[in-house]
């Protein structure tokens, strides 16, 4: 059945050749076979695959033997299980079955991750149920385990889905795809033809214009339908031994399980588009989500962009913080000196590109120079803009077990961290700080992207911060005192100088 | 001697005091060398090439020449740059170094969080009687890593830390 797309594609083009040579009949007697043929041969795979592949639990280790070539035995040490997916592609659906993906969260790669291909739907839900079992032990606080749906899906979400990068993406992409799919019919300068003589018709930008719209509308159907396939049916909800499960998907339909034990915090992720129109979305912080495979940054999304209020309540549940979300509490902002440090930062880089389009201006042709001076009076407002938003969103805050920081313009994200969470602290202060007085405290944590930023701190804050976050870690190597410039070593040498 | 912050001054600025140690003074030469091997590769290719090309000697000698004056003038300034600044402290909690000048840098890694501790000798560090010292975290970017120990400090520092972490039963994420 996989085999049918890619054969079928690659059927059509040769088909086409061949009848455009020596008519259909003779072309049909050539393509038709082969075509037959991958079919059947994928659904031998599958169903060979299905007979050698055996997995057994037991009390200690879940142990599962496959391979077809190179035979393979592995044993999986059941505590270390830390996820199970499971996801269900059309043509699974169709025949009852499903994959399974077992992750044990090891860093290495795809070593710690075991795929189970494919399995009875009902016997993946009992084997997903067993091997989560050991996480059945209510997580501390929790009274009355089963809390239930923490958010269901609701379709006017769908209004935030073409407010993302990816609609101007699959705008281009498609255009890409046109052009490439015409030159194998060798159609191609018919195509670029028939546009050229659109510019016919009416004034040339107006033209443009409208292409550039088309191409969006394009995107934006693509990314459309794209969030429908992933995000249909959505629901997050915390079972009663503990774990959180997001379930989701139209035709592909998914289901990831996290063992509560795992989240180290969550993160509220704004991009730029979907912030404006008042959307955030929830990404857990955990340890051991399933990696190196495909949709690896989709598994960690507890709930797609929807509106704020209600990510900071599904943030909160999450959290098992009922009265304020961590994520909505107030923030104390930052030194103005981090605003300096961002409005030159966004000079900076609109001032190099158009000293490069000067440059090139004055050597090569003065359209340039016309270029140069109508982007400036765009990106300088523009990169103003940007800057003081990036300023307004820093922040940081520390509530009772959490360690809150919010940064990023174009991607605003808010990271809720549990304060038991840190394993260590890294401090970071360029010459430019220095002289601002500025410090980067990031708490490095084994979830998610292994380090949380609070951005350009006032030095004494971002150091008392870390201090009151994990009490005592920090505290040896602090000293009172201005933050003096000269290496005054307080303590005796060991090593001399 | 540093006494540790006090409670008697909770408002007075915060600073991060320097870690106790220095790195070895070995390490200063170790840096230079790595320096000075990072240019002299392609100094050398442009100048045999010069030598080989004469039309376009002028274009590879002038590069060959900004390279090997700037790999000098590294060669000699930030070895003894980083040597000031490098430096690392190991108490019964923690692990702290401060590392950098331009993009200074301090890690804290407690020791009950530790999870690995290598101590790895290039070829070049062999030579020097040198070693590096990393002490990995359950965090992806929280290792903590010491260069230009002396070989036998980072031997004994690093028997040290396996016993100190196998006293901490915690899972360490």
């Amino acid at each position: 059945m996989y085999t049918l797309g890619p054969a079928g594609g690659a059927a059509l083009v040769t088909g086409y050749w061949l009848a455009v040579g020596s008519g259909i009949g003779f072309a049909l007697s050539w393509v038709l076979p082969p075509l037959v043929l991958a079919v059947v041969a994928g659904g031998v795979a599958g169903e060979w695959m299905r007979r050698v592949t055996r997995y057994r639990v037991d009390p200690e280790r879940f142990h599962v033997r496959t391979g077809v070539v190179v035979r393979k035995r592995l044993a999986l040490r059941r505590e270390r299980i830390r996820s199970v997916d499971l996801t269900a592609d059309p043509v699974l659906r169709v025949l009852g079955t499903a994959t399974v993906r077992v992750g044990t969260g090891e860093q290495a790669g795809t070593e710690g991750t075991v795929t189970l291909w494919p399995l009875r739907r009902t016997d993946a839900e009992a084997l997903r149920a067993t091997l989560l079992a050991h996480a059945a032990r209510p997580a501390d606080g929790a009274e009355g385990a089963d809390d239930g749906a923490l958010a269901r899906f609701d379709r006017r979400w769908i209004r935030f889905a073409p407010l993302s990068f990816l609609t101007p993406a699959l705008g281009a992409a498609a255009a890409g795809g046109l052009i490439q799919v015409s030159e194998w019919f060798g159609l191609q300068e018919e195509l670029f033809e028939t546009i050229g003589s659109w510019f016919g018709l009416a004034p040339a930008v107006l033209v443009a214009v409208l292409m550039g719209v088309g191409l969006f509308v394009v995107g934006g159907v693509a990314t459309v339908a794209l969030w429908v396939e992933y995000w249909w049916n959505h629901t997050l909800d915390r079972q009663a031994d503990g774990t959180l499960h997001v379930r989701r998907g139209l035709l592909t339909t998914r289901s990831i399980t996290l063992e509560e034990s795992r989240l180290r915090g969550v993160e509220l992720v704004e991009p730029l588009t979907a912030r404006l129109a008042g959307g955030a979305r929830v990404d857990a912080v955990a340890t051991g989500l399933a990696t190196g495979e495909e949709d690896k940054t989709d598994s960690k999304t507890l709930l797609p962009v929807a509106p704020k209020e209600l990510a900071d309540r599904v943030a909160a549940d999450v959290l098992r913080e009922p009265d304020t979300s961590p994520t909505a509490a107030p923030l104390t902002g930052h030194p103005v000196a981090a605003r300096g440090r961002r409005l030159r930062r966004a000079l900076a880089t609109v001032l190099v590109t158009e000293a490069v389009l000067v440059v090139l201006g004055l050597l090569l042709t003065p359209v340039l120079l016309h270029i140069a001076w109508i982007s400036a009076l765009v990106l300088v407002p523009l990169a103003i803009v940007l800057a003081l938003d990036a300023y307004r969103a820093l922040g940081h805050t520390l509530t009772e077990r959490y360690l809150v920081a919010r940064s990023g313009t174009v991607r605003r994200a808010t990271v809720a961290l549990q304060r038991r969470g840190i394993v260590g602290w890294t401090v970071r202060q360029s010459v430019f700080q220095r002289r601002a007085g500025l410090v980067t405290v990031l708490a490095t944590t084994a979830a998610g992207s292994g380090a949380y930023a609070v951005r350009d701190a006032a030095e004494p804050d971002g150091l008392a911060l870390a201090d009151a976050a994990v009490p005592g870690l920090l505290r040896p190597f602090l000293v009172a005192g201005p933050a003096s410039e000269p290496v005054s070593a307080p303590g005796p040498h060991p090593a001399g100088r | 001697m540093t006494s540790p912050l006090t409670d008697e001054s909770p408002n007075a600025p915060l600073r991060l005091r320097p870690p106790r140690h220095a790195v070895d003074p070995r390490a200063v030469g170790w840096w230079a060398l790595q320096w000075v091997l990072l240019t002299a590769v392609p100094v050398v290719v442009l100048v045999v090439l010069g030598l080989l090309i004469p039309p376009a000697r002028f274009w590879l000698f002038l590069p060959a020449g900004i390279l090997a004056v700037l790999g000098a003038a590294a060669a000699l300034a930030l070895p003894r740059l980083w040597f000031r600044h490098h430096r690392w402290e190991v108490t019964d909690e923690a692990v702290y170094t401060r590392t950098g000048w331009f993009f200074q840098e301090w890690r804290v890694a407690p020791l009950s969080r530790i999870q690995t501790v290598d101590t790895a000798r290039g070829p070049l560090e062999q030579r020097f009687g040198l070693a590096t010292l990393t002490v990995t975290t359950a965090s992806a970017r929280g290792a903590v890593k010491i260069e230009g120990l002396d070989a036998e400090t980072a031997a004994d520092l690093a028997a040290g830390l396996t016993v100190a972490t196998q006293a901490t039963p915690e899972d360490a994420t």
